[in-house]
């Protein structure tokens, strides 16, 4: 994937020329989501296969599971948004591909989580 | 006199849901109508002012219902239905379903605020960035709604007093 470090100038309407931000930090925010939806369907998974992991992630015993799994899906969200965000803020990227990532990722963890679906693992 | 348990759930499901609704209905059109072409640049300002500030309502309902239903609504559930959690469809598959596909309504609703609060009128320029963020937005607002039919739809036969 080509980046390429750019910032571009504009008119602004009040006169004074002011600086149009890069599509990296929207683009990083977009792709974070994807990854953590993708790691929330990735962990209801596991926890159909593994009891131990689902001894785990009960964070809060009255809610079950469901804690854990979205507490390490949001964290995952936050980090990996961190992490591209430092990457990505002042580049320019192909948007659109950023984008398909982000809905792929995000069906995927869409399935990963229909209980039909991940039913099929337990 | 309604219970602790049903009061929670209709906070939960109706109050945050009726406010969800409005600040969607509410932030779509100001993303469909955020273009240079059909605004002025004062109106544009005053648009993005108001978008920012629906889709953040948005964004902080999505994490209080999340929040609420995962942490107080759902325990009160799990107690009062424990013998039947196994083998009822209401529970295998709503409740279940409810409680996961719920969670991505927040991550994503934050996302569409963050980018409309970091670029305000810019997107007026950018419209694969505001397509993107519509699809977003909507998706945020599709899986809130199942989540929030399947909800309402398991409470009638599951009730939490």
């Amino acid at each position: 994937m080509m980046l390429r470090r750019q910032r571009r100038s504009e008119p602004a309407q009040s006169g004074k020329p002011r600086e149009a931000l890069s599509n990296g930090r929207a683009a990083a925010a977009m792709l974070a989501a994807g990854i953590g939806s993708l790691v929330f369907g990735f962990l209801t998974i596991l926890v159909q296969v593994s009891p131990a992991v689902r001894n785990a992630l009960q964070f809060y015993q009255p809610a079950g599971q469901i804690t854990g799994l979205t507490t390490l899906s949001v964290a995952a969200w936050l980090i990996s948004w961190y992490i591209l965000f430092r990457l990505w803020k002042e580049q320019q990227v192909p948007f659109s591909w950023v984008f398909a990532v982000t809905l792929l990722l995000t069906v995927l963890g869409l399935v990963g989580t229909f209980p039909p679906f991940y039913g099929l693992f337990g | 006199m309604p219970t602790s348990g049903s009061l929670w759930a209709d906070v939960h499901g109706l109050v945050l849901g009726a406010v969800f609704l409005l600040a969607y209905s509410g932030g779509l059109t100001g993303l469909f109508t955020l273009r240079t072409k059909w605004e002025t640049a004062t109106g544009l300002r005053v648009l993005a002012r108001q978008l920012i500030a629906g889709t953040w309502i948005m964004a902080l309902v999505a994490w209080l219902t999340v929040i609420t239903g995962t942490y107080v609504a759902y325990p009160l559930y799990r107690s009062e239905f424990r013998s039947v959690l196994m083998t009822s469809f209401w529970n295998t598959f709503s409740m279940e379903w409810k409680i996961h596909i719920g969670w991505f309504a927040p991550i994503l609703a934050t996302t569409v605020a963050y980018v409309v609060t970091r670029y305000r009128t810019q997107l007026a320029e950018e419209p694969r960035m505001r397509q993107a963020m519509v699809v977003l937005f909507t998706l945020a607002f599709v899986t809130a709604g199942v989540a929030g039919l399947l909800g309402a739809l398991t409470n009638k036969v599951l009730p939490v007093y």
